[in-house]
């Protein structure tokens, strides 16, 4: 098992093999984790995609109530499209981004911001002011729902990408790191075993040539002392004279 | 005695004009026309009208607005040829009539000048109706000075703004204000007009400036609230004729909502029924005010055909010239509305456009 696989090119060592440990546990970790955060996101996309599916067939209908608004305003009043842009001064509907945090993504979201009052209030005075007005509400209301699609449609995409990253993420920890980690683990553990074998019969191969040797030095000195006790029994004893005392000599 | 002489003069163009008028669609054309698919039916149907092939040349996705402008086209041509064969008094008349348009054109070469835009491409967007041979020559002014100059010398508004408006007060007054005093004083000279032209003429016209002019009234009333125009400017708009002139204007000057309007109108037997929303409350309850003025506006146009119709009861007399131009506007509207709902696929709200025969 050891060498299949990828692994990382370490030597083979306890230090390292520490090190691995910590990495795989720091990948689990980070595995689990971003598998929450792309449920997260996910939970949170579905919710978008159906929003802006309402969103979209909203649109269509509101955008249809407009378009014949200002079909209805042609009726009355003729054509006032450049009256109302020449008095249009000031911009009455404003639209302001903020941002919203969803498990660290950031999505970009707008916010309709009307300016009571207008311009060209008294376009049509003499005749079909009051469906100008109207017109001028449904479309505001139309662009409305257009600057809320706006928004999710952003969150949408930002949110599929940032989804398929974090795939990726998940993926590429799940089948590459977490399977190379755990076969730098497994292949530090046989290196150290082995090395352990080694070591060993090293050692065994150590002790036995030391027993041997001892065996020999033992041979040895027994052969030593047998070869002295043969001189001693072929020489006299040598006796120091002035050690031994003579026996009193009684007369 | 008019009956006796005014053939030798207008006799050939009351009988034109008579005969453009039997052209005008009829509710069987309106039914057949209701009843269309696409633009390119529309477009069919019409050409076995006395439209003809009047959209022969349009490049294929047809427009409405296209429908539009050709059938206004027709109009102007009609006009065009009225005009070039009638001699005075009819001739000054029909000029009266194309006085609304024009003062609508200058009024928009107006607001092009005080925006500094090139006024030249503004031409085209004028009313081929209110168009003067000198109308080129506004474009040339620069600022508002000279251009005040050249409409007091080029057109024959002239009266209207020199009595109403100074040159400073092209500069900061709201456009629609301009607007509609001049048109106010439009009104008030065409009424004056028609007075001088003999009895018959007379008694139509009156009867149908009389109603444009409460229109006016009670439109500039109501669109008027809650806006910055305050209600000494609102008396200033109302032209001085008018069957609700002096007393319902004056009540209508001061008025803040549309139940004052409704009682001013109760005075008026023929007005009576704008504001009679019994029938229609339970389908636009929840519009309210807005309901009531959507209405009205519908009101109003039924109004106007109708009193336009009442003028060809009338022989030798040229309401019915100022007549034909108001029906055919209102047939092309009509048009229009019926293109765009074909266009739009409103099928619900395609019969709200007003039949005129």
């Amino acid at each position: 098992m050891s060498g299949a696989g990828p692994r990382e090119n370490v030597f083979a060592t306890r230090m390292a093999l520490t090190n691995t440990k910590l990495r795989l546990k720091g990948a689990e970790t980070g595995h689990s984790l971003l598998a929450k955060k792309r449920d997260a996101l996910t939970t949170r996309f579905r919710a978008i995609l159906r929003k802006v599916d309402e969103a979209k067939r909203k649109m269509g209908r509101v955008m249809q109530l407009a378009s014949f608004s200002m079909a209805e305003v042609t009726y009355t009043t003729g054509d006032i499209s450049y009256i109302v842009q020449e008095q249009a001064k000031l911009a009455t509907f404003r639209v302001k981004a903020k941002q919203e945090n969803v498990s660290g993504v950031l999505l970009p979201g707008f916010d309709v911001d009307r300016v009571p009052g207008s311009d060209f209030n008294l376009t049509g005075l003499g005749r079909g002011g009051q469906q100008v007005l109207r017109a001028k509400e449904v479309y505001a209301k139309a662009l409305e729902t257009l600057v809320e699609l706006a928004s999710l449609q952003t969150a949408f995409t930002i949110l599929d990408e940032v989804i398929r990253a974090t795939n990726r993420r998940v993926n590429a920890i799940e089948h590459i790191i977490i399977p190379r980690l755990d076969n730098t683990i497994k292949y530090i553990m046989s290196e150290l075993d082995e090395m352990d074998r080694e070591e060993f019969f090293r050692l065994k191969k150590v002790q036995g040539k030391k027993k041997r040797d001892a065996g020999n030095a033992e041979r040895l000195a027994i052969a030593d002392e047998e070869l002295l006790k043969q001189l001693d029994e072929q020489q006299e004893p040598t006796t120091d004279l002035l050690s031994t005392k003579d026996e009193d000599v009684i007369f | 005695m008019e009956g006796l002489f005014f053939n030798v003069n207008s006799g050939f163009l009351e009988g034109i004009v008579r005969g453009y008028k039997s052209g005008t669609l009829t509710q069987s054309h309106y039914a057949s026309l209701t009843q269309c698919e696409t633009l390119e039916d529309f477009k069919t149907q019409l050409s076995a009208t006395d439209y003809g092939n009047f959209l022969a040349n349009e490049p294929s996705p047809l427009s409405t607005a296209t429908i539009a402008d050709k059938a206004t086209q027709i109009l102007v041509d009609q006009f065009n040829f009225l005009r070039s064969n009638s001699v005075e008094p009819l001739s000054k008349f029909l000029d009266y009539i194309t006085y609304g348009y024009m003062i609508d054109n200058v009024v928009l070469l107006i607001t092009g000048t005080l925006h500094e835009r090139d006024t030249h491409e503004l031409l085209e967007r004028c009313h081929p109706l209110g168009i003067f041979d000198t109308m080129p020559a506004l474009c040339v002014a620069t600022n508002v000075e000279e251009l005040y100059q050249s409409v007091l010398v080029e057109t024959p508004l002239a009266p209207y703004f020199r009595n109403c408006l100074s040159a400073a007060d092209l500069d900061d007054m709201n456009i629609e204000i301009i607007r509609n005093t001049v048109y106010k004083a439009y009104l008030e000279d065409f009424y004056n007009y028609v007075s001088t032209i003999g009895s018959t003429t007379a008694e139509v016209m009156h009867s149908i400036l009389a109603f444009e002019a409460d229109r006016r009234t009670i439109n500039i009333t109501i669109n008027s609230f809650d806006t910055e125009l305050t209600k000494e400017q609102r008396a200033k708009l109302f032209p001085a004729i008018g069957r609700l002139f002096p007393a319902g204007n004056n009540v209508l000057a001061k008025a803040d909502d549309i139940d004052q309007v409704r009682q001013v109108c109760e005075n008026i037997g023929e007005y009576r029924s704008f504001f009679d929303n019994s029938a229609s409350a339970q389908s636009n309850g929840d519009l309210g005010d807005f309901g009531v003025a959507a209405q009205l506006e519908e009101r109003f146009f039924r109004m106007e055909v109708h009193l336009n119709k009442q003028a060809f009861l009338q022989q030798f007399q040229y309401g019915v010239f100022y007549s034909y131009v108001k029906l055919k506007e209102q047939e092309i509207r009509n048009i229009t509305w019926i293109a765009e709902c074909i266009a739009q696929d409103a099928r619900d709200r395609i019969h709200d456009f007003i039949p005129i025969f």
